[in-house]
């Protein structure tokens, strides 16, 4: 499949890999992380870490929208679905998220009208259908998602549509990664940036990585051979003394991001002046609220929220695994008390979630499986 | 937003979930000194441990996961269904369990069929629910020989589509060379159904000497498909017009008994165990072998045939084609000394041109589907939580 399998080449992967491995320096080890859940997904679901070096590890970073949604957020959003003469809008991966009383899927189940969409036009368009119910949108996201929100608001007002309104979590990625780098806990040495937020926001949002912090970080894209060409391309600045923005991912993302979306998102979304990430805790101007001139299409204003802060609970160990502090398994209750089918952690829902990543595609011993596959090459 | 200084509450269910598993685990944190690799070792096989526990329901209500195939079904069937009604016959958890009557083997199995749309590309609800239950039987070895319908209508349902499906069934019936002997018909008010929705249950004879089961797999054995995979679950999701994708494709849904007969007339006692890859695709199927029969099973992912346009919607989608369904393909595991004759067998029926070889089984790690990924890596394909595409059949 074209514009595909180019970027998933074995061949290349293994000359790549080889490059890699000449540019560590014996008896150092290089700690990197994905900040986007989106890579997350990628390493595992195609086995990426098969070609790096042991001293080369990737550490899973906050960019996975629904992993860092508190869960009191959540039973808000089941509060405003709970109204009456609501339908619920969201995207599927949020279908599962627990909140501190359950999920959209348990709300469902008890009765309330709850809708997957794959974008909010589409809940835009249940609204059109459904004149005599008010339609909330459950907006989330990072940057990457924003746009569309922004639009789809836009788009609501200019049809002058009254039954419509979004329930805003959107967050942004930059405000997260400066509250990991300013975290005593950081021993990295560097980032693959995220590429889907990087084709809105462009490369400059994160010159201040290497300027203030002196880390590289290197945007890439998604596919496997994206994310081991920004490996190389990150230990090629380490050996050769440099620190700045790279971006591996030029096909799609321009330097300056892409000024028509964040025109429509500054229109009509305006920074909060603090916003709970789970696992993170509260972060100063990292998520977007509506404005007060599109008040008509915001559920807060609308709907009397309960606001309840749901406290994590005490063996969750979702922000050391976002912060990259721990790796999924090293989690008290991974896999035993949080799995896939009943997560107590945000990270062990979505796809992109670093534990459900691993739970789902890496949870055997890479040595194991190399010395079973030497002894059957033998045998 | 809500302030920092809100009062905080707990989330109860967490907290009772943590509690239960607490005890008794060995706590990795306790020795840092420790490898690296050991230290994951030990989780690893708290998480299998944690795996093997008994099934239980947490949820109050069903979701539309319980119905998905994957681990939240698995659940419920065996801490609901097969908890109350455990006996021999059931307990092998086979797509239909073998009973005897006098010196004869009788396959007996049922499906409920709630695909939505009722019509599309390839075929409608009533072709589909005679092909899945001959399949079923015809996977078990069995010669499909008896099949019941039962029909329940929605109010208001036209009449006209009713025939179509009917005649459907009956074009599907004979094809596949069973009769429908009886059957049974409820219509409910409007809005309480969703036009149609069909059961059928079906009996075949199995022939002497004929013992298959995901159970008997050992290490060594091939694991063949019967041709490209999830062709109906895509044609499915596409009909139904949310996504405005489009691509030139039909259902594979068709009765596979033929195919299966030419296949056990070749290799039959090289024959381990039969599935035909319906909802849960193929990865779901290959984690049934590997559970069932304490082995690992490798596959290639280079070597699963997937066509062009089912990848493509499954790219676009985020959607692994191994799990998405077939109503026409079978996954076999035969003796590796069987393989080419096997898929030779299958090649020479037209629904099995297609055939190929996409894996073997392995001693270890037991219990695991490996899947060496086309980009040259190593990952797990595990059973599904719920499904991306509900009421595909």
């Amino acid at each position: 499949m074209r514009f595909v399998d180019e970027y998933r080449d074995a061949e290349k992967a293994r000359a790549l890999a080889a490059k890699i491995a000449a540019l560590c320096e014996p008896g150092r080890h290089y700690k990197f992380m994905e900040v986007c859940g989106g890579h997350t997904h990628t390493i595992y679901k195609h086995g990426l870490e098969d070609y790096l070096p042991e001293s080369v590890s990737l550490v899973h970073g906050p960019g996975c929208p629904v992993c860092v949604l508190p869960m009191g957020r959540v039973d808000d959003a089941i509060a405003l679905a709970e109204q009456p003469d609501v339908i619920m809008t969201s995207f599927g991966d949020m279908m599962r998220v627990p909140g501190g009383r359950g999920s959209f899927f348990d709300s469902s189940a008890a009765g309330t009208d709850i809708r997957m969409v794959y974008s909010p036009l589409d809940a835009l368009k249940v609204a059109r259908q459904n004149p005599d119910k008010h339609v909330i949108f459950m907006a989330i996201g990072m940057e990457t998602t924003t746009p569309s929100t922004a639009m789809t608001v836009l788009r609501a007002a200019a049809e002058g549509i009254e039954n419509f309104s979004i329930f805003c979590n959107h967050v942004m990625i930059v405000p997260a990664i400066k509250a990991i780098l300013d975290s005593p806990d950081l021993r990295l040495d560097g980032f693959i940036g995220p590429g889907h937020v990087s084709t809105v926001i462009g490369c400059r949002p994160y010159e201040y990585i290497p300027a203030e912090y002196g880390k590289p970080i290197v945007t890439a894209g998604f596919e496997p051979l994206d994310i081991l060409q920004s490996v190389y391309m990150l230990l090629q600045q380490l050996a050769e003394g440099r620190c700045e923005v790279e971006n591996q991912y030029s096909r799609v993302v321009p330097w300056d991001g892409n000024t028509v979306a964040l025109r429509a998102v500054s229109e009509v979304m305006e920074l909060r002046p603090y916003f709970e990430w789970r696992g993170l805790g509260f972060i100063s101007h990292s998520a977007l609220q509506v404005r007060e001139k599109y008040a008509a299409f915001d559920a807060e204003r609308h709907f009397a929220l309960p606001g309840v802060r749901v406290a994590d609970p005490k063996a969750c160990q979702c922000g050391e695994v976002l912060k990259g502090v721990l790796k999924p398994w090293e989690c008290k209750v991974f896999g035993t008390a949080c799995t896939p089918e009943m997560p107590i952690g945000t990270c062990m829902v979505s796809s992109e979630g670093a534990c459900a990543a691993y739970y789902n595609f890496g949870r055997f011993s890479r040595q194991r499986i190399r010395e079973v596959s030497i002894e059957s090459s033998r045998a | 937003m809500t302030h920092p200084d809100t009062a905080h509450q707990q989330a109860d269910w967490a907290e009772a979930a943590v509690a239960e598993h607490d005890g008794g685990h060995t706590d990795v944190h306790a020795a840092p000194g420790t490898e690296h690799t050991s230290r994951e070792q030990l989780v690893l096989e708290r998480i299998d441990r944690a795996r093997r526990a008994r099934p239980r329901v947490r949820e109050k209500l069903i979701t539309l996961a319980h119905g998905a195939g994957g681990k939240a079904t698995q659940s419920l069937i065996e801490a609901v269904f097969l908890d109350a009604f455990r006996n021999p016959l059931l307990e092998p958890l086979e797509d239909a369990a073998t009973v005897t009557a006098g010196d004869a083997r009788l396959a007996f199995t049922t499906d409920s069929y709630v695909v939505s749309p009722l019509f599309f590309p390839g075929g409608n609800i009533g072709d589909l629910a005679v092909n899945g239950t001959v399949n079923d039987l015809a996977v078990s070895g069995a010669k499909p020989a008896h099949l019941s319908a039962g029909f329940i209508l929605e109010e208001g349902f036209p009449v006209e589509d009713l025939r179509r499906i009917v005649a459907s069934m009956a074009a599907a019936a004979t094809a596949a060379g069973v009769s429908i002997v009886t059957g049974d018909t409820k219509v409910v008010q409007r809005g309480k159904g969703d036009g149609c929705y069909i059961n059928t249950a079906g009996v075949g004879l199995i022939p002497d000497g004929l013992n298959l089961g995901v159970a008997t797999a050992r290490p060594g054995d091939v694991v063949i498909v019967s041709g490209p995979v999830g062709d109906h679950g895509i044609t499915i999701l596409l009909e139904r017009g949310e996504l405005d994708l489009q691509a030139d494709l039909v259902s594979d849904t068709a009765p596979v008994h033929e195919l299966v007969h030419g296949l056990l007339d070749a290799v039959g006692p090289d024959v381990r165990a039969m599935r035909d890859a319906t909802r849960g695709g193929v990865a779901t199927i290959l984690n049934e072998v590997a559970t069932a029969a304490g082995v690992a099973v490798v596959v290639e992912e280079n070597a699963v045939p997937v066509r062009t346009e089912v990848r493509g919607a499954c790219e676009l989608l985020g959607i692994d084609p191994l799990y998405v369904a077939c109503e026409g393909r079978i996954v076999t595991i035969v003796d590796p000394g069987a393989a080419d004759a096997a898929v030779a067998a299958l090649q020479a029926h037209p629904l099995g041109a297609g055939a190929t070889v996409v894996g073997r089984v392995a001693a270890d790690p037991p219990g695991l589907v490996l899947l060496k990924t086309g980009f040259g890596g190593t990952r797990i394909i595990d059973l599904l939580v719920g499904d991306p595409l509900p009421r595909i059949c």
